[in-house]
This record gives C-alpha cells, sequence and structure tokens, in this order.
C-alpha cells in the first residue's frame, strides 16, 4: 500500500512516543525481565544515578538506574563487566529512547561469583570478623566433637573414620544438614546454633563438605553462614573443598583445614596412640620413683642399723671381755671366784643379745663351781666347802675343798 | 599430702579422671615425703589407674550420635 500523497497527520512525536510508551510498558513480560550482557559507557554523575549501555555482539540497550537502586547495589560496576540486570522496559521520550529501567545488577559469568566473594569479604573484613584475635584456641584433648555436613557424601565417613583411628575416646554429634543449594545456607546456620545449644556443648567444631566446584561450595561464603561461623561460642574447624578452596567460613572459623579429614585430623591433635605412649612412659615412671623411694629407704634403714651396731653393748661385751682377759692374767687362784661370777654375767648378757656370738667361758677353762649337796653356786671362797661340783666346758665333776687359804689370804689384807 | 586415693571405684572412672588422678600420683610421688605404706599404696593405685586407662584406649570405639532438632539420637553406621 502506497502512503497517500496528503494523508492527513494522526501523529506529533509526543503522541506517537506516547503511544509507543504505552505499548511497552504495558507489555507484563517487559515490566520484568532479566537482561545479560556487558557494561559500557558507564556513567554516575552526581545525582546519584547510574547511566549504562549493556551490549553484546549483536545489539546494545540503554540502561538507567535511580539512586534509590544504585545505593543498595553492592556491586562496584565497571565497564566492560558482565553483569545480569533485572528491571523493566520503558521509554525516555525526551530522548525517544526506550531503555532499561533497572533495579538490581548482579556480576555473572566467569568470575562473577568471585566478584560477589570478593565484595563480601572485604565487607566482613572491615568489620573485623577474621581478625585473628577473634580465633580461639583449640583444645588439645576434645572430649566431644561436633560435626556440621551432609549426612550423605564422602565428608562424614571420611571424619568418622580419621577420628575412630586417632581418638576413638570421642563422643561424636553429628548436626547433618544440606551443604549446597538455597536450604544449605540456612540449615547450616541451624546446625551450629544447635551443637552450641546443647549441654555440654562440644569442645569443638567441624564444619565440612568435600570438594566440589565453586558454586557448590557456595553456600560456605554465603554472609549468614559466616556470621554464625564467626559468632559460635564453640571454637570451628573448617575443612571445604581441597587444598586451594578458600571459602569466608574458612576466614571466619579458628582454624582452616585444607579437606574434611585434615579438620579431623586437626581436631585430635593427640591420638590414641600418643596417649598410649605417655601412659607407658606415666607407668614406668612410678615404677622408677617407687624404686627410688624404696632404695631411700632402704639406705635410711642401713645408716641406721649402723649407727645402732655402734651403740650397741655388743662393743662393751668385746671390752669386756678384753678386761676379763687381763683379768684372767693378773688373777691367781683366788680371783677365779669373781672370774667366774663376771663370766656368769657375761653369760647372761650374751643370753640376751641373740645376734652376738655367746662367750664361751667354759670353753677357754673357766669352770662353775657349785655345793655338792645343794647347787648353791660357789661365789665366795668361804661358801666353798666339803665336796663341790666343778662344771667345764664338756662336762662336770666333783671334788672335795682341801683349805681356803685365799680366806686367809683375803683377811690379811 | 597427695590426693587421697578417690573413693570412687577404679573402674568407674573415665580416661580423664583416671589420668588427671594419675598425674598427681606421680607429681606426689615426686615432691612429697611419705611413709614407706603410703609410697606402696599411691603406687598400686597408680599402677591401677594405668591399667584402667589402657584399658580405656584399648577398648574406646567412637561414639556417635545425631543431632536432629534439639533431640540426641543414637546412630547405627553401617
Amino acid at each position: 500500500m502506497q502512503p497517500s500523497l496528503f494523508a492527513s497527520v494522526q501523529w506529533t512525536v509526543s503522541t506517537l512516543t506516547k503511544y509507543i510508551r504505552d505499548l511497552l510498558e504495558t507489555d507484563v513480560t517487559l515490566q520484568d525481565v532479566w537482561v545479560e550482557g556487558e557494561i559500557s559507557n558507564l556513567s554516575r554523575p552526581a545525582s546519584g544515578h547510574i547511566y549504562f549501555t549493556l551490549k553484546d555482539a549483536g545489539a546494545s540497550l540503554r540502561g538507567v538506574m535511580w539512586k534509590t537502586s544504585a545505593t543498595r547495589s553492592k556491586l562496584a560496576l565497571q565497564d566492560g563487566m558482565a553483569v545480569a540486570v533485572h528491571g523493566k522496559i520503558g521509554v525516555y521520550e525526551v530522548g525517544g529512547q526506550y531503555q532499561l529501567y533497572a533495579d538490581q545488577i548482579r556480576a555473572v559469568g566467569e568470575g562473577a561469583l568471585y566478584q560477589e566473594f570478593l565484595q563480601l569479604k572485604a565487607l566482613l573484613e572491615a568489620e573485623g570478623l577474621f581478625d585473628m584475635e577473634r580465633k580461639r584456641l583449640i583444645p588439645e584433648f576434645p572430649k566431644r566433637i561436633g560435626i556440621v555436613t551432609s549426612p550423605t557424601g564422602a565428608a562424614i565417613k571420611d571424619m568418622l573414620n580419621t577420628l575412630r583411628r586417632r581418638l576413638p575416646l570421642i563422643e561424636v554429634i553429628f548436626a547433618p544438614s544440606p551443604v549446597q543449594g538455597e536450604d544449605a545456607p540456612p540449615k547450616l546456620v541451624e546446625a551450629l546454633a544447635a551443637l552450641n545449644d546443647l549441654d555440654p556443648r562440644p569442645d569443638v567444631i567441624l564444619l565440612a563438605r568435600g570438594g566440589g566446584s565453586i558454586e557448590d561450595l557456595w553456600a560456605f561464603n554465603d554472609e549468614r553462614v559466616v556470621r554464625a561461623v564467626a559468632g559460635s561460642q564453640v571454637p570451628i574447624i573448617c575443612g571445604v573443598g581441597h587444598e586451594t578452596d578458600f571459602t569466608l567460613s574458612d576466614f571466619a572459623a579458628d582454624l582452616r583445614a585444607p579437606t574434611p579429614t585434615a579438620a579431623a585430623e586437626l581436631a585430635t591433635k593427640i591420638s590414641v596412640a600418643e596417649l598410649t605412649e605417655n601412659l607407658q612412659a606415666i607407668g614406668l615412671q612410678l615404677s622408677t620413683l617407687l624404686l627410688s623411694d624404696l632404695n631411700e629407704q632402704h639406705n635410711n634403714l642401713i645408716s641406721l642399723r649402723d649407727g645402732l651396731r655402734f651403740l650397741s653393748p655388743s662393743r662393751r661385751i668385746q671390752s669386756d671381755r678384753q678386761h676379763l682377759d687381763e683379768l684372767a692374767r693378773r688373777t691367781n687362784a683366788a680371783g677365779i671366784h669373781r672370774l667366774a661370777l663376771e663370766a656368769s654375767r657375761l653369760e647372761g648378757l650374751e643370753y640376751q643379745l641373740e645376734a652376738l656370738n655367746p662367750l664361751h667361758i667354759l670353753a677357754r677353762g673357766y669352770a662353775v663351781v657349785t655345793l655338792l649337796k645343794d647347787g648353791t653356786l660357789v661365789r665366795k671362797v668361804k661358801h666353798a666347802r666339803d665336796e663341790i661340783r666343778i662344771r667345764v666346758s664338756d662336762g662336770e665333776f666333783d671334788a672335795k675343798v682341801l683349805n681356803r687359804d685365799s680366806e686367809i689370804v683375803n683377811r690379811k689384807r | 599430702m597427695p590426693k587421697a586415693p578417690s573413693p570412687k571405684s577404679i573402674e568407674e572412672l573415665t580416661y580423664e579422671s583416671a589420668f588427671a588422678e594419675l598425674e598427681s600420683i606421680v607429681a606426689a610421688l615426686e615432691n612429697e615425703q611419705r611413709s614407706l605404706d603410703e609410697s606402696m599404696s599411691l603406687y598400686e593405685r597408680g599402677q591401677a589407674l594405668v591399667k584402667r586407662c589402657a584399658e580405656l584406649l584399648d577398648k574406646a570405639e567412637l561414639k556417635v550420635k545425631q543431632l536432629s532438632g534439639n533431640e540426641l539420637n543414637d546412630i547405627a553406621e553401617e
């Protein structure tokens, strides 16, 4: 159809633009879109609004984000950044442009999650959540260990095996939680809180997940989870992913382990093998101590015995014996009574001292003299009369008293 | 004075309490004067504690409980 040459004018620019605007702005689809593209022509004037162009290989789309939304966005926009923008399509009548009125911008694609990670990390770091002073010591010898991880998967099995091998004395409280997906962050937070609420509390909590893609580990970068880790009363060892994976929960935890197994190892610094060694050493120490105690007591005993020997009457008896020998040498026949007396005294003493070799007086040639008739011991010459019995070492014999000269001698003195 | 042998029978002691008592006995034997009788009975108690601890280490089995909600349940592992 050819346009008629003198067609009546139906539109002004304004009314047409208004018409187009109505067309676009009443389209339900266009009022709720997520558009992916790369940022270019980024401009942030003093007004606080953000202007940009979103483009891909084949097209470009003007976009604006009003100040109210712009201040809520944590993303630091840059030209060239791949983003997904949410908003509605509208028309800027003055400029004759349709454009995207954006209310949310997210980083997407390669590095997008990493950007988000860096931003949250910076935010929480500034809050001091990762400060070293906040870190608590992991107890050396835990009695109860809490575990937060998925009930399925290798992580829980690895950790239980490690704990069983290293320190089966402990009690494990397992608080299962999904570790990926949208549910994971609130469930992880719940599990940590439940372990913190236990009485008695576990001595340490292992927060763990096996390896996976960066998206799989994302729950451990969730702000709620990171805050729960930092806020836990119980020290937390975080073992998420592999050696090279770092999550924000790792930063907030009191100790970072490269893997779940390593987390279980770090929680059990002392193993049963080491405890057994300790125990053997202590057993040995006990015996040594007792032995040295016994030795000391034994030495005390020896020195007491020596002291006792020094003070013992046996010394006196020896000197008596010497004295006796002298007496024996000097004594004449009359002295024999006294000697006999000494001998019998000595015998009495010797009898009391069982440890001593008794003095065999008689074997030395002395004799005991008694009266034959009544057995009275003849201690004095004057007692010796009539028949007497004389005992010597191998027996006795009887004799008659002939005279008592010594009595006379004694009298003369 | 060394810690008097606890009235608790040795069979009831946990590893931690048995080990703690053992350590106090060693310290007592090391540092204090006592009669031979006391030494002997400390030593005997110490040896019994060593035995108890060793048994506990030998027999120890990891106890695993599962927390669901606020309830603790034993879980049977396959």
